[in-house]
């Protein structure tokens, strides 16, 4: 039998023993590290009996909370991998010089830029602002869950799926040399025969079914399910940038989709939409992801302002100064997002009118996201400030993010942009803006509602240490890189001819060795202060002096949130109650209705990651049969419309009864 | 100084589902957008002919034609199914459900038909970039009108089964929402693509 290859083809299709990498070291040593460590978690969790628990209390779980934090998770572990991929980058780049190849060949080098790229942006930085936007949104509008809590635990797992297979690539066949954005015809069928691309492509297009389904369960939970009271210009800022990011997604996401499949189309049918014969042009994939791509950067950003404004106005102790500019900067940036997706590529040629259009247009954006920045400095202004973590990380983010800003202002000129186009200057800037912005809102966030997920605040001294490793080995890995691409450097390069170079990428080396202190000091502040819970705790529920709804409800909070919908007056809610004397209610509890988990989601982001293996892989029987088995799941779910259920009155009396014992100090 | 209401006390219970229409809404228009994309593709790209067939060649406008109004009247028969819906006659509405399905098929039938033609003819998917835009812009509009009927036969068996609930017109509704997109979409790609294909 093992000597018939037809019989091998069809059932394993381009599956073979040599896609195994045997012969890189590098990757064989990663490989025993990944199963060592996943033995010893395996083992911890069958060990502890845990089993049960992680999939009846979490994997099947609908509730936004434990999805949210779930998501935060799925993000930190791919910051681990996306951050690895950067070291080797920059280790290779600091010593491919004088004739030295570095360590990395070109085959595995080009293949870490490019899953860097993937993995920072899709499974990092979303999962860690999705995550965010799931665990405080409803809370902040006072309601008990999502609007399709069914469809938030069915997002969350694709979002793994999607993430699953960009690991799997680095042990079973690789992963796309192409560069994050895979643009045609290098990313065609004639120059990338192999599995890396279609990786790229089946984990994109997996995780993106995840993206869109919860940018329109976010959309449909903030228009229909804000508390009584709560207008839309009473919600929340963070609420605010959430819908708008969800909006972005739900209209720029589908962009992603459609441009995936024809390239897909393009690599498995043999279609001509990208090819360089036939009719095919390549730019318009360059266009149609671009399309996608810039109002990505707006999707990561602006949950990332939201946390800075409900950060400034809690630590300022005062009221955000300008809420309703603050609203309208919000959805004017919203909007110009899309009308800026040329100046990703205005060296394509397409006139002096057109990029002109497209750098104006991108300048002004530079508008409102200023109005944003005077509206924090004039909310500290005469503000009691309080300089706490996220309070830090705040203000580390206004100083770099203008920075970042004002680069891009630079970039946005289309005769500056033809010097520094695909320039290390390029690369600065961008990191400059989401290391700045998105990262450090990421890192404010976690450490501002952490509290709010596990009833004790993070430990300071460490959060500090991580604080200054991270913004100090930013600035030290990345201000080199601006000086580079002045210099002329261009992006992805692999060894170095000219010697005088060596000092900028040593020095950003040591830039992005700092920051790995920094995550390792950040995961050592996770350690300790979980040990030191106790000293940690916080029974009130508002450790911060909070001002809005999710600091009125425990830490963590029930299941159903709130045991009485709260009524809202003003913007910032909790604030208004407590200034104006509310009493929580002791008595007349009713039942509370609620959805029941279910594990269909994680079985059909299971026969997914199915589907897309063998799609990757040409195994055409299995692709058949997860395809039908996806969509018997599917329809049988539809089947099940027992979804709900009632929490019982004296199950809701215990719970509060026991935050009436800790808030009067009994416990 | 007075102190407002807080919280609501006595809270009316909130029916399943009040949320699905906007998020089927929603979801109507993202993919709404990934027309847009094909459109905008087959706007580009549908000139590219690469010295193989042009639309003049390739159009059969009368068979298209009957294509069409299979599609039309398939929107029709499922208003009337909607009509039943609301009166509660639950065997009208499956029976024009079913009139619905085959309206669906003789379309999708018709379709295929015509795809094969041009392929035994030699214009295939990979002949040009036109065809390439041409194939997948009507066969992504295909295969959600086949998604639709699958849909659809759900439907009528769980109607069949548990009757006209509320869950279950709520899923009939949005069902009608999709399947009427499809046939705004499609009266997109008879304009866009075959009329102006012809004329040009």
């Amino acid at each position: 039998m093992f000597d018939n290859p037809d019989l091998l083809k069809m059932i394993f299709g381009r599956l073979t023993l040599d896609s195994l990498p045997f012969h890189e070291p590098i990757l064989v040593v990663t490989f025993l590290g990944v199963v060592i460590g996943g033995a010893i978690v395996v083992g911890a969790i069958t060990y502890y009996r845990l089993w049960g628990y992680l999939w009846h209390e979490w994997f099947t779980s609908v509730d936004h909370k434990r999805i949210g934090v779930m998501y935060i998770i799925l993000g930190l572990v791919m910051l681990l991998r996306g951050f690895a991929d950067a070291l080797m980058m920059r280790l290779q780049q600091a010593m491919a010089f004088n004739g030295s190849d570095g360590y990395l060949p070109a085959h595995h080098y080009d293949q870490i830029f490019t899953a860097h790229g993937v993995i920072m942006i899709f499974f990092v930085a979303m999962p860690l602002v999705t995550g965010l936007m799931n665990y405080v949104v409803p809370l902040q509008i006072g309601a008990r869950d999502v609007a399709f809590p069914f469809l938030n635990n069915f997002s969350f797992w694709m979002t793994v799926a999607g993430a699953v297979l960009v690991m799997m690539s680095l042990f079973v066949g690789e992963f796309a040399r192409t560069g994050w954005l895979a643009y045609p015809p290098l990313s065609n069928i004639g120059y990338s025969p192999d599995v890396g691309v279609d990786y790229y492509i089946w984990s994109l297009q997996i995780a993106g079914v995840g993206t869109l389904l919860s940018g329109v369960n976010l959309i449909a939970t903030i228009v229909k399910m804000r508390a009584p009271g709560m207008t839309m210009m009473k919600m929340p800022v963070f609420t605010w940038t959430a819908l708008c990011t969800n909006v972005l997604i739900v209209a720029a996401f589908p962009v992603l989709t459609a441009v995936l499949a024809l390239l897909g189309l393009d690599r498995y049918a043999g279609t001509n939409f990208f090819t360089n014969d036939f009719g095919g042009n390549p730019m318009m994939y360059v266009n149609l992801i671009w399309i996608w791509g810039h109002p990505e950067v707006y999707i990561l950003i602006l949950p990332a302002f939201g946390v800075f404004s409900e950060v400034t106005s809690t630590f300022s102790g005062k009221r955000l100064f300008g809420y309703t500019s603050m609203v309208y900067a919000t959805v004017v940036i919203t909007i110009l997002s899309y009308l800026v997706w040329l100046h990703h590529f205005f060296t394509m040629g397409s006139g002096a009118s057109v990029n002109s259009f497209f750098g104006i247009t991108t300048m002004i954006i530079s508008i409102p996201t200023g109005a944003k920045m005077f509206n924090w400095l004039f909310t500290m202004y005469r503000g009691r400030i309080r300089f706490e973590l996220p309070m830090m990380w705040t203000i580390a983010f206004m100083l770099t993010f203008v920075l970042g800003g004002m680069t891009g202002v630079l970039l946005a000129v289309p005769p500056a942009d033809f010097v520094l186009h695909n320039s290390l200057f390029l690369i600065a800037h961008f990191h400059n803006v989401i290391i700045g912005g998105v990262v450090f809102g990421a890192f404010a966030g976690i450490v501002y509602w952490f509290p709010k997920v596990t009833g004790f605040k993070l430990d300071p001294f460490w959060g500090k240490m991580s604080f200054w490793f991270w913004v100090s080995g930013f600035y030290f890995a990345f201000m080199p890189l601006y000086v580079l691409g002045l210099m002329g450097v261009t992006r992805r390069l692999r060894v170095f001819e000219d010697p005088s170079l060596q000092i900028w990428f040593v020095i950003a080396g040591f830039g992005a060795f700092l920051i790995l202190l920094g995550i390792l000091s950040f995961l050592v502040q996770i350690y300790v202060s979980i040990r030191n819970r106790e000293a940690l705790r916080d029974v009130t529920g508002d450790p911060w002096n909070g001002r809005t709804l999710e600091w009125s409800t425990s830490s963590p909070p029930p299941p159903y949130n709130f045991a009485f919908t709260p009524v809202v007056h003003d913007n910032d809610a909790w604030w208004d109650m407590k200034q104006r004397g509310y009493e929580r209610p002791l008595g007349g509890y009713k039942p509370i209705h609620m959805p029941k988990n279910t594990g269909a989601g994680i079985v059909l982001a299971g026969i997914s990651m199915v589907l897309g293996f063998a799609l990757i892989w040409y195994i055409w029987w299995l692709a058949i049969l997860s395809f039908v088995a996806l969509l018997a799941t599917a329809i049988g779910h539809t089947f099940n419309y027992n979804r709900s259920f009632n929490i019982p009155v004296d199950q809701v009396l215990r719970t509060e009864r026991t935050r009436t014992e800790l808030l009067s100090g009994h416990a | 100084m007075e102190i407002p209401i807080f919280h609501l006390a006595d809270e009316h219970e909130h029916a399943d589902g009040s949320s699905t229409m906007l998020g089927f809404w929603l979801y109507l228009m993202s993919d709404c957008l990934i027309f847009a994309c094909l459109f905008a593709t087959y706007g580009v790209l549908g000139g590219s002919f690469a010295a193989g067939p042009s639309p003049k060649d390739l159009f059969d406008l009368p068979l298209v034609a009957v294509n069409t109004s299979m599609l039309l009247l398939s929107s029709i028969t499922y208003g009337f199914a909607v009509l039943a819906m609301d009166k509660d006659r639950t065997g009208q509405m499956q029976a024009w459900l079913a009139v619905t399905a085959l309206f669906g098929a003789a379309f999708i039938g018709i379709e295929l038909f015509e795809f094969a033609h041009m392929i035994h003819e030699g214009a295939t998917p990979q002949r040009s970039a036109f065809l390439s835009s041409f194939f997948t812009l009507v066969g992504t509009h295909g295969l959600h009108v086949t998604v639709g009927l699958i849909w659809l036969g759900t439907l009528m068996v769980q109607v069949a089964r548990i009757g006209l609930t509320a869950a279950n017109k709520r899923r009939l509704m949005c069902l009608s929402m999709f399947w009427h997109f499809l046939d705004v979409v499609w009266i997109g790609v008879f304009t866009f693509v075959y009329l102006m294909g012809v004329l040009r």
